[in-house]
């Protein structure tokens, strides 16, 4: 957009009855959520819900005016006929056995489901449009998705929303397992909201700190729901979430502790004007009035408790819409501290670059006698460059050995003796306690064996083949084209000469 | 013994000889076609000399001027020589490889018993209605009326009157060149309501020279099937204000009537968003003097690029979208004003930018803040919104203000906004330029296609190619015609066919097929093979040599 113009002259005449309509009242609602829970394995989770529910009837009107819905979404429903529309982006892995289970589930990539309406008539053409439209939007390559990885469920993706008939030909479902979810996918994801990332709690989704996580995933939900009780209109929710689980250990030097602006790099400021809902909640059900192993800051004003997942929980609630939470600090940095002392232990762990640096992985624990402690690491095969492969690399390759540094309690009390004068076996160790001993233990090296490919093949199959015609080709040629006559041999070959001698010694007639 | 042996090898080696030169006849008459049949790229035919034939083609404007004369309106025996046809051509110089004239065909005729009753009537406009009833005028063609000296239909000092459809009417002389003046007032009059070389000029912008035209020929939106517009409410501030505007009515009301009487141009879709916190690009100037602040018009072209990311691209459709915002400064930045480049604020205070849409600044009435607590509840005054965008959409579609002759009476648009010779002269350009266009689109896929060896030419797409070459031809054929509609239906044909055929992804399949890449895998093959066809054409050619020397040798 190069060069605008101021507008000179207007000259317009208008017409008809210029009357001014009175607005009406605000037909679309939007409410916000951030749930934080700090998960048992010493991870925090967070997830935010930002749901906008519009009172309009996307379908049957011809030009249609957009508030806090999204225009590009809005016409998605109406182009395309849309019942239901189900988009998530993941990266990581959701891991129920230490996080305990998800209030969002998502597989890993991305994962698009969508119900049309029983007025298309080319579901698949359909189908095929919105994932290249939805890839447009999302800055994702949903546009992968054809008949090869879409399938039709017939009994476990029902609508979530209103639906008046399950004709599962009018659902379609893919995942694309590889999809790498990343800032680009975040930022349209963002400006879907109606506070944009200016208020409210969208404030806190900074990407750099959102992609530093363990866990993260985005999703959109569009529905239709019931506007009322008696259900005698409809209205469409979208319904826009986001989860992520933060590592605290690593990033609060092995402590439990967390804060929003450690988190996320912000605080809260201000509550977005437009939501009619804002609030934060913090799951702390540790939480009890006698041993209080846990303190969040500011102190909650309300505590909701409730039966989720299965269990009993109690949150704490922060209602951004309440003055008083914001107004007395200018901003809301939420803080949470374990009271009771961090179990004694000391894990270093820094991962690897690839081509420039290896992983490192230092434990300090305090083995109980007569036990077995048993270290693990799991790891995945990668196929290197292919000019950074070895000479024989199906020899493998070397993972370097693992060290044990030990105190080890001695049986006999050592004698101190001057250092100095010490015989030298004994004095390579600086001894600080007599009752113990130093010890280095070093495991052996690993032997990998890496997946190597077959770097000549294609060449050698063009030769082989090449090589196969060439031949078949030059003897038929030189077949052909040789000239062949018949020797008359002039005094018989070296073998007659000598069958002659033979026979003359014996007297026999020569041949 | 010998001399048969001898014989027989002679014979061999004649054999083998044969052999020799038939494996070297059949590897070059079969083999190499063959080679070269199975790579080549395919390329359906195309009709190269009909496109190279399209780019110096001679486009001729019809514009059909049908002129009646009332009873007194010029001398008896003028009037008896009528019918009769006057052709008035001429060439617009535009400097562009394709030719365009532009011909009036005026066909002159004596006004029938109703015309002159309607056009003895007392006012303008009872004459029109009356005028207007029966008949249904072609697109693009003309009616001027020529009515008497001293008829009181017009205002005295005016000497023609245009309407808001195809008609017009001027006023008659007694004159002995009656004639000849009648005449050039006609040509006057048909040159404002139909083709000038401004419209034409404005419509060919992309094709022609950059230094001649300047840059506001290029501010109407591109030709397009399809229009998407997009009412924007920018609310940059929603804790201070909150604002209402009723778009709904206001498109009701203001914008479909005037979308309508465009509706031969083209599809429209209408839609409206409100967006809050987005800001725009610039930081508006603090002027002490006013105590407002102030968008320099310098600093215009920045304020876009940060709100585009905020507006949406329309998922929908693939029509281009013109955007029309409506921003309500934050309170901090209150009363925003732009100025022009001369430093005064713009009336309006609004600006366009060319293809892209309008931005109109909204103050916030300074009495609202008294004694209200925030935020304040802000009613958009949508007649005056309005009147500014419908102003900047005509002026993005390409219709200006009418540059209407001395002495000559505008009725102004009816109320759609839009005068029916208006549209007709939009048709025009749009045909035009969907020509120019198509034509464009054609001759660089032909030369593309004589650059690079490696494109596939499918049927489909060749069809395509034939599709629009016979549009493009059509068109220019009904235009010279002067029939307007088809003209313009067929140009657009031509612009997507020609655009169809060039983007189509099959065009670029063996684009990436280096020849290096192309030798490796032919070597090991063709080597074995080529060696020992060539040496023993060597070995024949040498003998032979040989055979022809030993004779001279022994004369």
């Amino acid at each position: 957009m190069a060069a605008a113009l101021p507008l000179a002259v207007l000259g317009l005449l208008l017409l008809g009855p210029g009357g001014r309509g009175h607005a009406e009242p605000p037909r679309d609602t939007l409410r916000e959520e951030l749930v934080i829970t700090p998960l048992p394995s010493g991870d925090v989770a967070a997830t935010f819900q930002f749901r906008t529910r519009w009172d309009s009837d996307l379908q049957r009107e011809e030009v249609s005016h957009y508030r806090l819905f999204p225009k590009a979404l809005g016409q998605l429903i109406s182009k395309y006929s849309l019942q239901e529309l189900h988009l998530s982006f993941t990266q990581g892995f959701w891991r129920t056995r230490y996080w305990g289970p998800p209030f969002l589930q998502a597989p890993s990539g991305a994962e698009l489901w969508v119900w049309f309406q029983d007025t298309v008539t080319d579901v698949d053409k359909s189908w095929k449009e919105l994932s290249n439209v939805l890839s447009g939007i999302f800055c994702a390559s949903l546009n992968f998705i054809d008949s090869t990885n879409t399938v039709t469920p017939t009994a476990s993706f029902k609508p979530l929303g209103l639906a008046n008939g399950t004709d599962h030909s009018f659902l379609r479902y893919a995942v694309l397992p590889r999809e790498v979810v990343c800032t680009e996918n975040l930022t349209p994801w963002k400006k879907l909201l109606p506070c944009s990332s200016k208020a409210g709690l969208s404030v806190l989704l900074k990407a750099d700190r959102l992609f530093h996580t363990s866990y993260h995933s985005q999703a959109v939900h569009i529905r239709p729901v019931c506007r009322n009780a008696r259900c005698t209109s409809i209205s469409w929710e979208l319904r826009q979430t986001l989860s992520v689980v933060y590592d605290a250990f690593v990033t609060g030097q092995g402590k439990k502790d967390w804060s929003l602006f450690r988190m996320f790099s912000r605080t809260l400021t201000e509550p977005c004007p437009l939501a009619s809902e804002s609030r934060v909640y913090v799951d702390i059900t540790g939480h009890n009035q006698d041993n209080e192993t846990l303190e969040v800051n500011p102190p909650p004003t309300t505590t909701y408790q409730d039966v989720t997942l299965g269990t009993r929980k109690t949150y704490a609630v922060y209602d951004l819409l309440d003055a008083a939470v914001i107004n007395n600090s200018r901003n809301l940095n939420l803080q949470l501290k374990w009271r009771s002392p961090p179990e004694h232990g000391y894990v270093h762990y820094q991962p690897a670059q690839d081509r420039l640096q290896p992983h490192l992985l230092e434990m300090l624990i305090q083995l109980p006698a007569n036990s077995a402690t048993k270290v693990s690491i799991q790891f995945e095969r990668a196929l290197l460059k292919w000019t950074e492969y070895t000479p024989d690399p199906n020899h493998g390759f070397y993972v370097s050995p693992s060290v044990l540094s030990a105190l080890v309690p001695s049986m006999v009390a050592a004698k101190p003796v001057d250092w100095e004068e010490s015989p030298l076996f004994r004095s390579l160790y600086p001894v600080s306690d007599s009752s113990s001993y130093f010890v280095r233990l070093y495991t052996e090296p690993l032997l990998v064996n890496l997946p190597t490919p077959d770097f000549s093949m294609p060449y050698n199959v063009i030769c082989l083949t090449c090589t196969v015609v060439a031949v078949c080709y030059g003897s038929f040629y030189n077949l052909l084209t040789r000239t062949f006559h018949i020797e008359e041999p002039s005094t018989g070959g070296l073998a007659k000469r000598l069958a002659n001698l033979i026979r003359r010694a014996r007297g026999v007639p020569p041949l | 013994m010998a001399a048969p042996g001898e014989a027989a090898t002679d014979l061999e080696v004649i054999r083998g000889k044969r052999a020799a030169l038939f494996f070297a006849a059949v590897a070059i008459l079969l083999g190499l076609p063959l080679w070269w049949k199975t790579t080549e790229t395919y390329r359906a035919p195309l009709p190269y000399s009909q496109i190279s034939g399209l780019n110096a083609l001679q486009l001729r404007l019809t514009v059909r001027v049908t002129v009646v004369f009332t009873r007194e309106s010029v001398p008896l025996d003028d009037q008896e020589k009528l019918p009769f046809t006057v052709v008035h051509e001429r060439e617009i110089p535009l400097k562009y490889k394709m030719k365009i004239k532009c011909r009036f065909q005026k066909a002159y005729r004596r006004a029938l018993e109703r015309e002159e009753e309607a056009l003895s009537l007392g006012s303008m406009q009872e004459a029109e209605t009356m005028l207007a009833e029966p008949q249904e005028q072609a697109e693009g063609s003309l009616t001027v009326y020529v009515i008497s000296e001293n008829s009181s239909l017009l205002p005295q000092e005016m000497m023609s009157y245009i309407g808001p459809e195809r008609t017009a009417v001027v006023r008659g002389i007694t004159h002995r060149e009656a004639f000849h003046i009648v005449g050039r007032r006609v040509i006057q009059v048909a040159q404002a309501m139909s083709l000038t070389e401004d419209v034409l000029a404005a419509a060919l912008a992309d094709h022609l020279p950059e230094d001649k035209w300047s840059s506001d020929k290029r501010r109407p939106l591109k030709s397009s099937l399809g229009y998407e517009i997009t009412f924007s409410l920018l609310n940059p501030d929603p804790k201070s204000h909150d604002v209402h505007w009723d778009i709904k009515g206001a498109v009701r009301r203001y914008v479909q009537p005037f979308l309508s009487a465009l509706s031969a141009a083209g599809n429209f879709s209408v839609d409206s968003q409100i967006l809050y916190y987005a800001v725009l690009g610039v930081n508006p100037r603090f002027d002490p003097a006013s105590s407002s602040y102030y968008l320099a018009a310098h600093s215009l072209p920045h304020v876009i690029n940060p709100v585009e990311s905020r507006l949406g691209s329309s998922a929908a459709s693939l029509y281009p979208v013109l955007n029309f915002l409506l921003y309500v400064p934050e309170l901090a930045h209150s009363p925003l004003y732009i100025q022009d480049k001369d430093g005064a604020p713009v009336a309006t205070n609004a600006f366009h930018s060319p293809r892209w849409g309008g931005i109109m600044v909204y103050n916030v009435d300074p009495k609202g803040y008294n004694g209200s607590e925030l935020p304040v509840r802000v009613e958009v005054d949508m007649v005056r919104v309005m009147e500014v965008f419908l102003a900047q959409l005509r002026l993005l579609f390409g219709i200006g203000q009418p540059q209407i002759p001395l002495k000559c009476l505008f009725s102004g648009p009816k109320s759609e906004g839009l005068t029916i010779w208006e549209l007709d002269r939009l048709l025009w350009a749009r045909s035009v330029e969907n020509v120019a266009t198509a034509t464009t689109t054609l001759t660089s896929l032909a030369q593309l296609l004589g650059k690079i060896s490696n494109i596939v030419i499918k049927d489909d797409v060749a069809s395509e190619v034939y599709r629009a070459v016979a549009a493009v031809q059509k068109a220019a054929e009904e235009l010279a015609a002067g029939h307007l509609a088809s003209a313009f239906i067929a140009s657009q044909e031509a612009v997507t066919s020609s655009e169809r055929a060039f983007f189509d992804p099959s065009l670029l399949h063996l684009l990436y097929f280096p020849d290096d890449q192309k030798f490796a895998i032919y070597i090991p093959l063709f080597l074995p093979m080529a060696v020992p066809i060539l040496l023993s054409l060597v070995k024949i050619f040498l003998e032979t040599r040989k055979s022809w020397k030993k004779p001279e040798k022994r004369d």
